[in-house]
């Protein structure tokens, strides 16, 4: 049980209720002059009164400082999630930003007036194109999943382009793959086909061979893959899809383990989004912003999405903005505006910082951290991949748990209780009871070390037969374990204020 | 390598303990012709200090909003944003951490997530909101998505209003699920010409209050209008302060209200990331994309938040997802909240009005410039104006003067024809002097 | 009254012309609390082994396939109140639809009972 305390806090974990139980419509954290009260808007002003509570700025702070306390972060610890590619964000990064002369630009300013910024962004998309050895980039896309839709809907155009969108509607995506693929997949239009897995986590080659012909507009494959392999039959599959008039696009979630080290432009890639906030170190600040600029290739490239960035003869720089001007044939555009500029200078900042040398040493490292924690583990722990290395993250599974009575999820409650953020819990969906366990370049040995040390500690205790020890996990966390089936059977999304009289009534 | 703390003898002792030879052994898989033999033609690492010298090298080729008279918005705006927002959204635990897959250690993102989502549905008048999408023009994408979805039909009615970058964004995404865009031509008060193309087949309208001409409209009619037809009506919007002010469109009959969350609580940063607003009827929870934080209770009985409502989304459902959307725009909507909380209800009225009369200030004085016509005939906190000199070169000139006076019409919508135009926008960012500045160096130029 | 059996885990009971179908207890312990049912309109027909409903766990979806093809006449709809129902009664408060058999014949391909029990043993 938590120990119980007058006030619900306990010792630097403050008890913290809802902003709509603590605020109230008079007060307000900001300081701003009386209006006179003129209003043009003819007859259309709000008829009932806002109900948003406020605070004022000590009130506030304390409320929101309150609450990041209850959060676990890479700044705290180790956070092995794999496919997430948590690693250190650099503080530097966070401070050029904020740059007047890119925080508090307007992204329809002349464009004689954002020079510097434009000039940003050409470095990026040169620094994008050389490390992936692909020839054009749209750097609109505001995500990973948004980036997949660039570069499946560049497919498309090209398909349309050749006369073939209408014959070639399938698309191939291997069953480890992320949820995001088919989803993408789909919402082009596409169908999905999946293909499976051999008995040593890659893609079976022959049942892909099979699944070619004339009707295939692309595979969509992740390297290395997700059960944290790199595929070793990538450029057959690449020369096979071309062959057979398809294309190949890659997921690159897992970019960061081969970074400086492999070009996809040279494994036939014809397509690849890049997560910034995963192989380039933005924030993932609680589930975003990210950015997902999407590499094309030769054959793809005339198809990039509006905005274009282009260089005049004086050598300024700028911007097409709308179909109609390019002399290419752009398929559309992905969003407002000119992408997630906030997020080009942090990742531009920490490509520079590494350079092609610390980029590559990043990438080894990467894998190399994965490897160590794997051969660490993989006596404690079955690892249905394990007799061969691995890329940058560890694929183990809860089979030797299992027997007795321990899931993957029960130990990823315990390692809550030890202080760490649990690996991936359950993909990808090829391993049963998955644990993905992705440590990045910016552990230390001795972080790696501590971390094996608990996870050994904690196989043996379920070897032992304490299985009630990890049902009860978390005994430690802000929170014990939360019941998600209540909350998906009753949904509750919002605060009423019919509840703040029904509470205060109950107390 | 200041990011990397393993040293060359940790690198030893952890292969040794793999049992490789070396790193290259790792990598084993790799086809033999992609192995780079070089580094990449790249420059070398460097210092914070080079890498931040060159940083505000290309800073300062720009020129910030906020060193000239700046009357721009067009769907990005220039708000003042409390110190204490940036602070904030800064702890590392906000900053650093993921999306809240272990509910136990994220109690934080969780809570304000559903305060968040509260603040949404309150601020738009409708009943639930998600935890937002990546940024304004991509929700309204997402929303006729929906309402696809809901209707089972896929012809959607697009307003002369909506902005030209979210109609092509529109077209883009939805477009690639087969639905069919009609587009009305750009019209400065035409929110309810859609009601004249409503048919059986179509899916949603989609209308913006204020408009990209910041045209304020009431769209009770068109809601009524949709509705008969079976048909949804999708409210998008790019100015979320005028919800301080204006009547919301959750309180004029909208099925889903989607659009920019940016103007409370962000900076402009050349336009981007920024964070889409999503709010919809109970009865569509099922339908809609993106993120959701509910409530429940742990094992002691204690109230919680987690993730819900999870089999809607791309990790469950796969290619029968809602949406593809996965990571959305958390930090920005934690800055949303943050400013949000700051401003109460008080706070953003009084905020509201004072941008309304700004731009009443702006219209008047521009209004006395011969040959100036101002063309919006409701507005919020922005206005279209007709010169007698073309749009584009009107604002060129200015800015040559440190005056950035509004966004050329054509710019957003070359196809439009309004050459003339140039919608400007005035918040509570702008002085007195500003708005002098402007008409001085508007008058120079006629 | 018969019960036949899909390899996917639905049941259909026939009683005339009418068939009943659900989710197999099997069905509903694999997929662990039942949170969400959506169902079709009544009204709406479907050939054998099309998307016919949707059942939800909190981290899982499976969808439910008609097992013979047919014309909906009847929902279920208490299970939008109480999807709970379907663990605790699969096999019979737990239904989905009752379909108007448009083929019997279908129903010789299924499973019985010992065919079906047979089958999920094999399965673990």
């Amino acid at each position: 049980m938590t120990p119980h305390t007058v006030s619900g806090s306990r010792g630097l974990l403050q008890a913290e209720p809802l902003l709509f139980e603590i605020g109230d419509v008079h007060r307000t954290g900001v300081d701003l002059p009386a209006p006179k009260g003129v209003d043009r808007l003819g007859g259309l002003k709000r008829k009932a009164a806002l109900d948003l509570p406020g605070l004022t700025e000590p009130e506030a702070v304390r409320h929101y400082v309150r609450l990041s306390q209850k959060n676990y972060a890479i700044d705290l610890g180790l956070f092995p999630l794999g496919s997430c590619t948590m690693k250190h964000n650099p503080r530097l990064n966070e401070r050029l930003a904020r740059l007047d002369g890119f925080a508090d630009l307007h992204p329809l300013q002349p464009l004689s007036t954002v020079q510097g910024a434009l000039e940003l962004m050409a470095e990026l998309a040169h620094w994008l194109m050389e490390l992936t050895g692909l020839d054009a980039v749209a750097l609109s896309p505001k995500a990973g999943a948004h980036g997949e839709l660039c570069g499946m809907l560049a497919i498309r155009a090209a398909l349309e382009a050749r006369g073939e969108a209408e014959t070639r509607r399938r698309v191939i995506v291997p069953s480890s793959a992320h949820g995001t693929n088919p989803a993408t997949a789909a919402a082009c239009g596409f169908i999905v086909d999946e293909v499976g897995a051999t008995e040593d986590g890659h893609v079976d080659l022959e049942e892909f061979k099979q699944k070619l012909g004339d009707d295939v507009a692309a595979v969509m494959l992740t390297n290395p893959n997700t059960c944290g392999l790199f595929e070793r039959d990538v450029k057959t599959i690449a020369d096979l899809v071309h062959a057979a008039g398809g294309y190949f696009y890659c997921d690159g979630a897992n970019y960061n383990a081969i970074m400086g080290r492999v070009r996809p432009g040279d494994l036939g890639v014809d397509a690849m989004h890049i997560n910034l906030h995963k192989t380039f170190s933005t924030p993932h600040g609680g589930g975003g912003p990210g950015a997902g600029p999407t590499v094309l290739s030769q054959a793809l490239a005339p198809f990039a999405p509006v905005p274009h960035l282009v260089r005049r003869d004086d050598k300024s720089l700028a911007l097409i903005e709308h179909a109609d001007d390019a002399s290419s044939a752009p398929f559309g555009r992905m969003c407002a505006f000119h992408g997630q500029m906030g997020m080009f200078v942090r990742a531009l900042a920490h490509m520079m910082s590494h350079g092609a040398d610390g980029l590559k040493q990043a990438a080894e490292d990467a894998v190399l951290n994965a490897n160590y924690v794997l051969a660490r583990l993989k006596g404690h722990y079955n690892a249905p991949f394990g007799d061969q290395p691995c890329m940058h993250e560890a694929l183990l599974d809860d089979s030797t748990l299992r027997a007795n009575g321990v899931e993957t999820i029960d130990l990823a409650k315990a390692l809550l209780d030890e202080g760490y953020h649990p690996f991936t819990t359950y993909f990808p969906l090829v391993v049963h009871g998955a644990m993905l366990i992705e440590p990045t370049e910016t552990e230390s040995k001795r972080e790696l070390d501590r971390f094996a040390d608990v996870m050994i500690a904690l196989a043996e205790r379920a070897a032992a037969g304490d299985s009630a020890f990890f049902k009860a996990a978390p005994q430690h966390a802000p929170t014990r374990r939360l019941d998600e089936v209540k909350a998906a059977r009753q949904p509750k999304l919002r605060w009423k204020p019919e509840e703040a009289s029904a509470r205060a009534a109950a107390e | 390598m200041r990011y990397l703390p393993l040293s060359d003898a940790d690198r030893r002792d952890m292969l040794s303990a793999i049992g490789a030879g070396s790193v290259d052994d790792l990598y084993f898989n790799v086809p033999k012709s992609a192995v780079l033999s070089r580094l990449v033609d790249l420059p070398r690492a460097q210092g914070e200090l080079d890498v931040e010298r060159f940083f505000k090298s290309l800073a300062a080729r720009n020129t910030p909003a906020g060193k000239t008279a700046f009357f721009l918005g067009a769907g990005a705006y220039r708000h003042h944003v409390p110190a204490s927002v940036d602070h904030l959204i800064q702890r590392s635990e906000f900053l650093t951490t993921y999306t809240p897959y272990q509910p136990e250690i994220a109690q934080g993102t969780l809570q304000t997530l559903f305060e968040f989502q509260t603040q949404v549905a309150m601020l738009t008048g409708m009943e639930v909101a998600n935890a937002s999408m990546w940024d304004g023009s991509t929700a309204v994408a997402e929303a006729a998505i929906m309402a696809a979805r809901v209707t089972k039909r896929k012809t959607i009615i697009v307003s002369g209003g909506l902005h030209p970058h979210y109609l092509d964004t529109t077209r883009t995404m939805a477009g690639a699920q087969g639905l069919h865009i009609v587009a009305l031509p750009a019209a400065i008060d035409g929110e309810a010409d859609v009601v004249a193309r409503l048919g059986d087949d179509v899916a949603a309208v989609i209308v913006q209050s204020p408009n990209v001409f910041g045209t304020v409209s009431d769209l009770s009619p068109i809601a009524r209008a949709a509705h008969a037809k079976g048909a949804l009506m999708i409210a998008a919007f790019t100015e979320a302060v005028a919800f301080g002010l204006v009547e919301p469109p959750g309180a004029m009959g909208a099925d889903i209200v989607a659009g920019e969350g940016q103007s409370i609580g962000n900076p402009l940063s050349f336009g981007g990331p920024y964070v889409g607003l999503f709010a919809t009827r109970e009865k569509f929870i099922r339908q809609m994309p993106g993120r959701l934080a509910g409530e429940t209770v742990d094992a002691d009985g204690a109230r919680g938040w987690v993730l819900t409502l999870s089999t809607r989304e791309q990790h469950i459902r796969r290619e029968k997802a809602t949406s593809n959307i996965c990571t959305n725009a958390g930090l920005c909507s934690l800055a949303f909240t943050i400013h949000m909380t700051l401003l109460g209800a008080a706070g953003l009225s009084r905020l509201a009005q004072i941008n309304h009369e700004k731009a009443c200030a702006v219209a008047d004085a521009l209004a006395a410039i011969p040959g100036v016509e101002i063309l919006t005939p409701r507005f919020f906190n922005e206005f279209a104006i007709r010169t007698p000199r073309g749009g584009a070169d009107l604002v060129d000139v200015l800015a040559q003067d440190g005056v950035i006076a509004g966004a050329p019409f054509v710019r957003l919508s070359p196809q439009s024809g309004m050459d003339d135009v140039v919608v400007v926008c005035a918040t509570e960012s702008n002085t007195d002097e500003d708005i002098a500045e402007l008409s001085r160096a508007l008058k120079g130029a006629l | 009254m018969t019960t036949k059996f899909t390899k996917d885990h639905e049941w259909v009971r026939v009683d005339g012309d009418v068939a009943t179908v659900g989710v197999t207890p099997y069905a509903a312990e694999q997929l662990g609390d039942v949170v969400y049912v959506e169902l079709p309109e009544k009204g709406r027909s479907f050939a054998q082994g099309a998307d016919m409903a949707v059942v939800e766990s909190a981290k899982a979806a499976s969808d439910v396939y008609a097992p013979i093809s047919g014309e909906v006449v009847d929902v279920n709809d208490a299970l939008t109140g109480a999807p709970e129902t379907v663990n605790e009664s699969a096999d019979d408060k737990g239904w989905f639809v009752k379909v108007k058999v448009a083929n019997a014949a279908e129903l010789d391909a299924l499973m019985d009972e010992a065919a079906y029990a047979d089958y999920v043993k094999g399965l673990d």
